[in-house]
């Protein structure tokens, strides 16, 4: 069939620079550059384009350039382009429309309306490079309090266990399958080095990562991928993952063709297989049934470390975060509108959901409200994109946040929403043994790694200025925020004031 | 300071967490661990020589060992902006104590005090039948709130036994030479001058801010104030007054009376060691300070303060861990003084025994359980816990 999909991007060769070296063909995985022996030339083939950067990147000359293609329709506020050509997309290949990454429609995002103070006068600010700036952070349930001996003093209270991070940003979840084993291990030897964690997905781990397990975050999801004893007893803790920002109410679908040996090895299915995870759990219809399996995860671990519940933010997170914490929920995990993923159905990562700011707010709320905000930790997830967006989290409620498609932008990811397709030209959302190559773990957790160190520099230096020397004193301290172009209803929900105010 | 902003205090019912009054300010403390009672006189002259710290919106006294004669009552200091006030609020009191008396305040008519409210004082004793089940000082706890929050213009001042707190809108010496306080006794003596810079400053919103018989005394801004609030909140304190202050007193009543730590360890959570410091320690200090950090975080004080606390026997000088305000120590017999500055100190006792700057976050105790004479080799234990 013929598509009459137009070329989304427009590829500039500069004639005068192109030395016709094919770099552009072999770096793209998409076939939008050939080369033509007869004429001795590169021809681009601007329909296959999906504007990734790669060929740009790599070509030796910059005689590259990819941008939008101008080409308009007749304005139309209704029909925007994206709807018209989702429309061709689907009347041509039928059923449902896949996409990758986050939400990327134009929903507030909150962070952008929230501001953050800074000491002046009454209140020194404190300097990073001068005075010590903590930002260790323990996950894990509180109690309500400390007892000691009340004759020799000494401490009485055992705490339940707890997981250190020197810095409160966590890489999320993103399974062996959905990305490839390179990309997981420059995350690994990332947040082993920077002292924080990574968490393995529902594809369960892969025997060369077992070595950085004492920072790994291990799923248990609905599909059950890759679980048994081993898994559960080398992590630092377990994640049950009930629902996922990116897709919330809906599972997953790893297609056979990305099922190789060694994916299906470690996910403990047969290879060639797809690997489906239901939408629910199947033996959680209710919170009793969930406090069953955190319980059945602690018993099988012998209490020795926190069990996390991963949700969606959704309508009603708080009711739910609430019911979590009460079912045994050691940490609770949060993951907005905007949170990523390798394949989701467009319809629902465009249209389900709530924002992850609104959520952390009326979550931390909530579980203050109800005394028990102590007994868990919360890390938010879902499109953060800098040391501010986690500050700012972290003055709402947040103990620590997730990042993925951050971390993947480390390594190379330019968002360009390929993932599904299994061609990334980054090497990232792949499993192809040649473009998986293309990230290398040696330089992969150095860039990683750089990230982090930037982030936490900048979070000190935002932290100084508010006359903050330790994150905790920052935790859920609203009153560092003031919000800009903000209605009374949602300054409410963030329980923030209006700037000036 | 007329009646209007007080119609508001006590409905302050603010949801944004809010309106946080920022001070600085002058703080002095003398006490003699021996628990000889002495003139406020020192505490005075101690507490006008730092005039320039304050800016006269604000001045107060907490004196200790003031009512032997009513030791075993609870002594109420209330104020009032009329006299509906006073009968709404002593029908209150009639209904939940035994009245043994009540009496207004002496005072004396001094140029320096504008408009002052009125101020009575009661003695009273829990009567039994009235517990409800809760210990006394909950009881009075409430009966307190009860009255703060439910009784137009009427604020307690304090409601320890065998202790009171005197405070108002002015100098600090104003006010001392408004409720002649050269004309009582005590064992422990803090003081304080305020410069508030965003109220008008009101006589309830002096210091010593007191709950119970714990008063605090409080110079700086605590930038953790967002948190350490909600954090209170959860265990049933409502931050009506929006100060600094008030939520050190809820931490401290928190952590002392309801979770019974000492008050060494309650420094340790107030201005928590660094992790750096927490790694050197030993085995068993290491996991005291680490699960304190861990539970409490949200009650460490960040932010510049200096805070002189006391209680019934006992005064607590402490800075914040990186020490942003100012705090001298000093020692001569049993006699322990704490102050803003080292000068006002020398005026009154020239000859010290010793006279220091403590570290941040070292918390600074005088108890007349451990006399500070009959310690060896010199003085007030630094550094505790
Ligand atoms: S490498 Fe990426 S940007 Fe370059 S032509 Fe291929 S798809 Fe387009
Ligand atoms: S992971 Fe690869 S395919 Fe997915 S958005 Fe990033 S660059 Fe594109």
């Amino acid at each position: 069939m013929k598509t009459y999909l137009p070329p989304r991007f427009v590829i500039d060769r500069y004639a005068e620079r192109c030395i016709a070296c094919q770099v552009c063909v072999r770096q793209c995985s998409f076939d939008a550059h050939a080369y033509d022996g007869e004429d001795d030339e590169i021809r681009s083939y601007e329909k296959n384009c999906v504007g990734c950067h790669r060929c740009s990147v790599f070509c030796p000359t910059q005689a590259l350039n990819i941008r939008l293609n101008p080409l308009s329709y007749r304005p139309n506020v209704n029909w925007q382009p994206e709807f018209i050509e989702d429309i061709i997309r689907q009347s041509e290949g039928g059923g449902v429309l896949l996409t990758g990454m986050g939400n990327d429609k134009p929903y507030r995002v909150y962070w952008d309306h929230l501001l953050l103070n800074a000491s002046q006068v009454t209140n020194p600010s404190i300097d990073p490079l001068r005075e010590p700036m903590e930002l260790k952070t323990f996950l894990g349930r509180k109690p309500d309090r400390v007892e000691l001996d009340p004759a020799s003093l000494s401490l009485k209270t055992q705490l339940a266990p707890q997981v250190a991070i020197d810095v409160p940003v966590l890489f999320s979840a993103m399974s062996y399958g959905a990305i490839n084993l390179n990309v997981q291990e420059s995350l690994a030897r990332a947040a082993t080095e920077a002292g924080t964690l990574f968490n393995v997905g529902e594809g369960g781990l892969h025997q060369t990562l077992y070595k950085y397990a004492n920072n790994a975050i291990v799923q248990v999801a609905s599909g059950r991928f890759g679980v048994h004893p081993e898994y559960l007893d080398v992590a630092r803790f377990i994640e049950i993952k009930i629902g996922q920002g990116a897709k919330p109410g809906i599972g997953g679908h790893l297609p056979g063709g990305k099922v190789s040996e060694d994916v299906a090895e470690t996910r403990m299915i047969p290879a060639g297989t797809d690997a489906l995870s239901p939408a629910p759990q199947h033996d959680i219809y209710s919170i009793e049934d969930l406090a069953q399996l955190i319980y059945a995860l602690k018993e099988a671990t012998n209490y020795t470390k926190p069990v996390c519940v991963k949700i969606a933010a959704v309508h009603n997170s708080a009711a739910i975060a609430s019911g979590m914490v009460r079912a045994g929920a050691d940490i609770i995990a949060l993951d907005g509108l905007r949170g990523s993923t390798g394949a989701a159905p467009k319809m629902i990562r465009d249209n389900v959901g709530i924002p992850i700011e609104l959520a952390i707010a009326s979550v931390d709320t909530r579980l203050r409200e109800e005394g028990i905000r102590n007994q868990a930790s919360i890390i938010a997830a879902g499109g953060f994109r800098n040391s501010a967006d986690v500050v700012k989290a972290i003055a709402l409620g947040a103990d620590a946040v997730y990042i993925g498609t951050a971390a993947l932008i480390a390594l190379g990811c330019t968002v360009c929403q390929q993932c599904p397709t299994g061609k990334c030209a980054w090497g990232i959302a792949t499993t192809d043994p040649i473009l998986s190559k293309r990230v290398n773990p040696d330089i992969g957790a150095r860039r990683v790694v750089n990230l982090l160190r930037g982030w936490s520099l900048e979070i000190k230096e935002m932290l100084g200025g508010m006359g903050i020397n330790a994150l905790e004193s920052l935790r859920g301290n609203r009153l560092h925020l003031r919000g800009v172009d903000l209605t009374d209803g949602e300054l409410d929900v963030l329980g923030v004031r209006l700037a000036g105010r | 300071m007329g009646g209007k902003g007080m119609d508001h205090w006590e409905r302050v019912n603010n949801p944004y967490d809010d309106d946080k009054v920022i001070a600085a300010c002058s703080l002095f403390g003398m006490m003699d661990t021996s628990g000889k009672r002495f003139s406020g006189g020192d505490t005075i002259t101690a507490i006008a020589n730092m005039h320039e710290r304050g800016n006269g919106l604000g001045g107060g006294f907490a004196v200790y060992g003031l009512y032997p004669q009513y030791a075993e009552h609870y002594a109420f200091h209330v104020m009032y902006l009329d006299e509906a006030a006073r009968r709404e609020a002593e029908s209150l009191l009639q209904d939940g104590f035994r009245v043994a008396l009540a009496e207004p305040v002496p005072t004396r008519k001094t140029r320096a005090i504008e408009n002052p409210p009125l101020v009575w004082r009661y003695f009273l004793e829990v009567r039994t039948q009235n517990g409800q089940g809760l210990s006394h000082d909950d009881y009075v706890l409430e009966k307190v709130m009860q009255i703060n929050t439910g009784v137009r213009n009427a604020f307690v001042f304090s409601s320890g036994k065998d202790m009171a707190v005197f405070k108002g809108v002015g100098y600090p010496e104003d006010i001392a030479d408004y409720f002649r306080l050269d004309e009582y006794q005590g064992y422990l003596w803090t003081a304080h001058g305020r410069f508030p810079t965003n109220t008008r400053g009101w006589w309830g919103g002096a210091h010593p801010f007191s709950i119970l018989d714990w008063t605090v005394n409080h110079n700086g801004e605590i930038s953790s104030y967002g948190i350490n609030r909600r954090y209170l909140e959860m265990f049933g304190y409502h931050c009506t007054m929006q100060t600094d202050t008030e939520v050190i007193a809820y931490a401290v009543d928190l952590l002392v009376r309801r979770h019974h730590l000492p008050i060494e360890v309650v420094a340790d959570v107030l201005a928590a060691p660094l992790w750096s410091q927490i790694e050197r320690e030993d085995g068993e200090k290491a996991a005291l300070h680490t699960t304190l950090r861990q539970v409490y975080g949200s009650l460490l004080l960040n932010g510049p303060f200096t805070v002189v606390i006391a209680h019934q026997g006992e005064m607590i000088g402490l800075t914040d861990r990186i020490r942003l305000r100012p705090l001298t120590a000093a020692t001569k017999g049993d006699l322990l003084f704490l102050s803003s500055e080292e000068s006002a100190i020398r005026l009154v006792c020239p000859q010290l025994d010793r006279a220091w700057i403590p570290m941040g976050g070292e918390p600074i105790i005088g108890s007349l359980q451990r006399p500070l004479a009959k310690r060896e080799p010199v003085a007030v234990e630094e550094a505790t816990a």
